[in-house]
């Protein structure tokens, strides 16, 4: 979307039309070393879309493209998206690319197939995202393979013999994939620490948060709200990582396994972070012609994102905070505020995630001097947050994560409107989604009921 | 198409074959089946003998053999009599017209020697009429003398040869179309495992389709229970024979049934059919997606064995749940909702154990039993339509069900019927896509028993 000046509907122009989400599937999240301890995420990618192809019809349907990616990623699945489209009963005709933009992969997707139908480009897509904790790329050190691409260039014996004497017993240690933020070596949960301590979050309010992700993707489960978003795989019929029975006084056993080493008393534990997990998600978009086309019903439509950075490195915000900046952006573009929002989606990387964001924005001095506001962005009515559990409970394949909240809040929003108009209320129903992302980065959508 | 059935593939290859046939056990034969035949096969393997005399007769040996003068035939090489040395692939008993017991005589005779003879895989087919109480005495012998006579010739056919009938309501002709398609059906490869039955045709409804290889092209077809085994073979059957289908399962076994979904091209639906609203989510699903609703089949269905002095309360309920009340609810709400009004089929899995009983198994036995009592009463509500609602009862299937009983107990229930094997979900499955098609519109409210003429009950 053309950053030009914003009306009350966005700066529509006539060459674009809506994007609506039609459905969406993904399989159950596994713990990581769970479930699907021995599955690719070329595997569990096309079991999504093959769950995808099942409940909506689409064997051998040429869709316009499917866009995916993972943060986690084999070097031999340089083409994973498109591997995985062959491999599912789409039709081979439909094209792919993959998409990487860490934990916001998935949401990152969902606004790039929108955006094409919106412009007109094509009339369908498929967004998603797959990752696998379990199934991670091992490489050689740097050393050994350094060493095997010098004497596979080696044309003679001795040339041979040279480059192999160059090796050192400590080059044949394997390098594991690492999550830690390459520029300041600190892993994710302890960015999240410092963060944490700097909005003064209470363990308290942390474990509440978990509590009642736990609650509501379980109450979501029993109520069937996910028969239509979740096909089971692999013997799994729900989130693995989900603790219907959990408690506060369970989740205030957990010893604190981030910030230890800070000044302030640690608070965050394996009860209120999210586990790493497998998974994958799709989500169906299309124009609306397409949907109608195929007796489809739109869900809702992908209104408008907005992207952010934060310089975590050098600057005073925190790794997860970009969302906090891209937010009010892009309700201002929308000529919108939080009170115009359903639901709120904020993605749980950590509650302590949540809560930041949410102090920051009932925060008048931050929103006046970091985001150039008037005054407090607002307060977020617990009610419409996370409605249907996040991520502490279902976890949190990152690259799986959009296209599973995105698919979530679509449906809910559809349901959320039909519910209005049958009580005679006929007014929008939209919903903000936000997802945060290793290297400072957050990606924000608006949704409203189609 | 494999089988589980080790003593059936012994007995039918190799020095083992021998061994069998020297000691005088039995040998089920492989049968003939739709799915083990090329695309455009014949009918039958041979010519067929239609034996009787009369205008019925006349008529449907030359509807067969494509003489008829209104009707498309079905080219068959059809023979009146019975020539030393012909090896008849089926013989059609035109039965219909037969005043006296002793008119049996002449047609049973005639029929006799060719048996002696009858290709494998062949198939014995009577046509005739009820036997009423207001009828005369000897009229009534005859036509009920057909029913015993048809059902012993099924005892003693071999090599996987079948003898059923088709019993015509006497105001509906032998050339109406459920007449055609119930014949059809037991002429074919697809009527493998149906032995010894006698399928009532009541009405001339029923439409002849324009292709019988694809008799239900344009229909909207749900299946319940849809995930694996005979409900995933009639996901199968029917998208083979034209349907669109929308395949039906728990949520917990929603990865098979994708799997089946995509198989058949068709759309999964994930839902408890014991929901509420379920009608109404079936109904909105085949609506939105494909425009119409016209067959539904309640294959769903679960098991709980206990005796009954040992029956707890939620192995009765949970039974009774799926198997009946479910299916009642879900008709309740089709037939309410004014969309299944295009000659509509309801097609819904009974059991040899809702007829006969079985030890064990009294709740089971409940809610089967009442799927037949179902399927009779709702019948006549569909008739305004053309539509039909009946019933398919299967005996001994190899499933993923039968393959846990105790394996001796597993190899005497095979051997317990005319064919002296189980039967394969597909069998079943083609005896749903039959009483789905149009032409099976003359057939309201009955049982067909798809159990390889079993020895238990009627």
């Amino acid at each position: 979307m053309a950053p030009t000046t914003s009306g009350p509907h966005g700066p529509e122009t006539p060459t674009t039309r809506r994007a609506v989400v039609v459905g969406g599937n993904r399989i159950p999240f596994a713990r990581a070393g769970g479930a699907y301890a021995r599955v690719s995420n070329l595997d569990m990618l096309t079991a999504a879309l093959d769950g995808l192809v099942a409940r909506f019809g689409l064997q051998d349907e040429v869709l316009g493209e499917v866009v995916a990616g993972a943060v986690l990623k084999h070097s031999r699945d340089f083409n994973m998206t498109r591997e995985a489209v062959l491999g599912s009963p789409l039709s081979a005709r439909t094209p792919a690319y993959d998409l990487q933009q860490a934990c916001a992969t998935g949401l990152e997707a969902v606004v790039s197939v929108a955006n094409k139908i919106r412009l007109g480009q094509v009339e369908s897509g498929v967004a998603g995202g797959v990752d696998s904790a379990s199934d991670v790329p091992i490489a050689v050190s740097e050393g050994l393979r350094r060493t095997l691409l010098t004497l596979a260039r080696a044309k003679t014996v001795p040339q041979r013999l040279k480059a192999a004497a160059a090796l050192r017993p400590g080059d044949l240690k394997p390098a594991t994939p690492r999550t830690d933020e390459p520029r300041t070596g600190l892993s994710m949960g302890e960015h999240q620490a410092l963060t944490t301590a700097q909005w003064g979050i209470t363990r308290e309010a942390q474990d509440e948060i978990a509590l009642t992700s736990h609650q509501r993707l379980a109450a979501a489960y029993d109520a069937g709200f996910f028969d239509d978003l979740v096909t089971p795989y692999r013997g799994l019929v729900r989130d693995q990582n989900l603790r219907a029975d959990t408690s506060l006084e369970k989740l205030a056993k957990l010893k604190p396994a981030f910030g230890t080493r800070l000044d302030t008393p640690a608070t965050m534990t394996a009860g209120n972070s999210t586990p790493l997990t497998d998974g994958a998600s799709t989500v169906l978009l299309a124009s609306d012609d397409w949907a109608q086309a195929h007796g489809l019903t739109p869900l809702a439509a992908v209104v408008d994102a907005e992207t952010a950075a934060v310089d975590f490195v050098h600057g005073e915000d925190g790794l997860l905070m970009a969302p906090v900046f891209a937010v009010p952006r892009l309700l201002a573009r929308q000529g919108l505020t939080l009170e115009d929002l359903d639901y709120v989606e904020i993605h749980e990387a950590f509650a302590s995630t949540v809560l930041t964001t949410l102090a920051a924005w009932e925060d008048k001095e931050f929103c006046v001097t970091r985001l150039g506001l008037d005054d407090a962005l607002g307060t977020v009515d617990r009610d419409r947050l996370n409605v249907h559990g996040s991520s502490l409970a279902a976890g949190h394949p990152f690259a799986a994560t959009g296209g599973r909240i995105v698919a979530t809040v679509a449906t809910a929003l559809h349901r959320r409107r039909a519910e209005l108009l049958a009580a005679g209320e006929d007014r929008p129903v939209r919903a903000l989604v936000s997802v945060c992302a290793a290297g400072g980065l957050g990606v924000a959508a608006i949704l409203e009921a189609a | 198409m494999t089988s589980t059935d080790r003593y059936l593939d012994l007995v039918n290859s190799g020095v083992t074959q021998k061994i069998a046939k020297q000691l005088g056990l039995p040998r089920p034969a492989r049968l003939r089946r739709a799915a083990d035949r090329r695309p455009g096969a014949p009918l039958v393997d041979g010519p067929v003998l239609v034996l009787g005399d009369g205008p019925d007769a006349d008529a449907l040996a030359q509807l067969l053999s494509g003489t008829s003068p209104d009707r498309k035939g079905w080219d068959l090489d059809v023979r009146r009599h019975a020539a030393e040395g012909t090896r008849f692939a089926a013989v059609v008993l035109a039965l219909s017209e037969v005043q006296h017991p002793g008119d049996l005589a002449a047609p049973l005779l005639a029929l006799g020697p060719v048996l002696k003879t009858l290709a494998p895989g062949g198939r014995v087919v009577s046509v005739s009429r009820p036997a009423r109480p207001d009828h005369a005495p000897a009229l009534a012998a005859a036509r009920q003398g057909v029913d015993g006579t048809v059902r012993s010739v099924a005892k003693e056919l071999r090599a996987g040869s079948t003898a059923n009938g088709v019993v015509v309501a006497d105001d509906v002709p032998v050339t109406a179309p459920g007449v055609l398609g119930a014949l059809r059906f037991l002429l074919s490869a697809r009527s493998a495992y149906v032995d010894g039955q006698l399928l009532a045709v009541d009405s001339a409804a029923g439409s002849l389709p324009a292709d019988w290889d694809r008799p239900l092209d344009g229909r909207v077809a749900v299946v319940t229970g849809a995930a694996r085994g005979i409900g995933a073979a009639i996901a199968e059957t029917l998208a083979r024979d034209g349907a669109t289908v929308v395949a039906v399962d728990v949520p917990a076994a929603g990865e098979a049934l994708a799997a089946v979904a995509n198989r058949v091209h068709g759309t999964a639906l994930q839902l408890d059919v014991t929901a509420e609203d379920a009608g109404a989510r079936l109904l909105e699903h085949a609506l939105t997606r494909h425009g119409r609703l016209d067959v539904v089949v309640h294959n769903a269905g679960i098991t709980r064995d206990k005796l009954l002095a040992n029956m707890t309360p939620d192995r009765w309920e949970a039974v009774l749940a799926v198997n009946i009340a479910a299916q009642l609810r879900i008709n309740e709400a089709l037939l309410t909702s004014g969309d299944l009004t295009d000659a509509p089929r309801i097609v819904a899995l009974a059991s040899t154990s809702g007829i006969a009983g079985n030890r064990g198994q009294s709740n089971y036995a409940a809610s089967k039993g009442g799927v037949i009592g179902m399927v009779q009463a709702t019948a006549p509500l569909l008739a305004p339509f053309g539509g039909t609602a009946n019933a398919v009862a299967p005996g001994f299937i190899e499933t993923d069900m039968t393959a846990r009983m105790p394996t001796l107990t597993r190899q005497v229930a095979r051997r317990l019927s005319s064919l002296q094997q189980g039967g394969l979900p597909v069998d079943v499955a083609e005896a749903v896509a039959f009483l789905a098609s149009p032409p099976a519109g003359g057939v309201v409210g009955q049982v067909l028993r798809v159990c390889g003429q079993n020895m238990v009950g009627r």
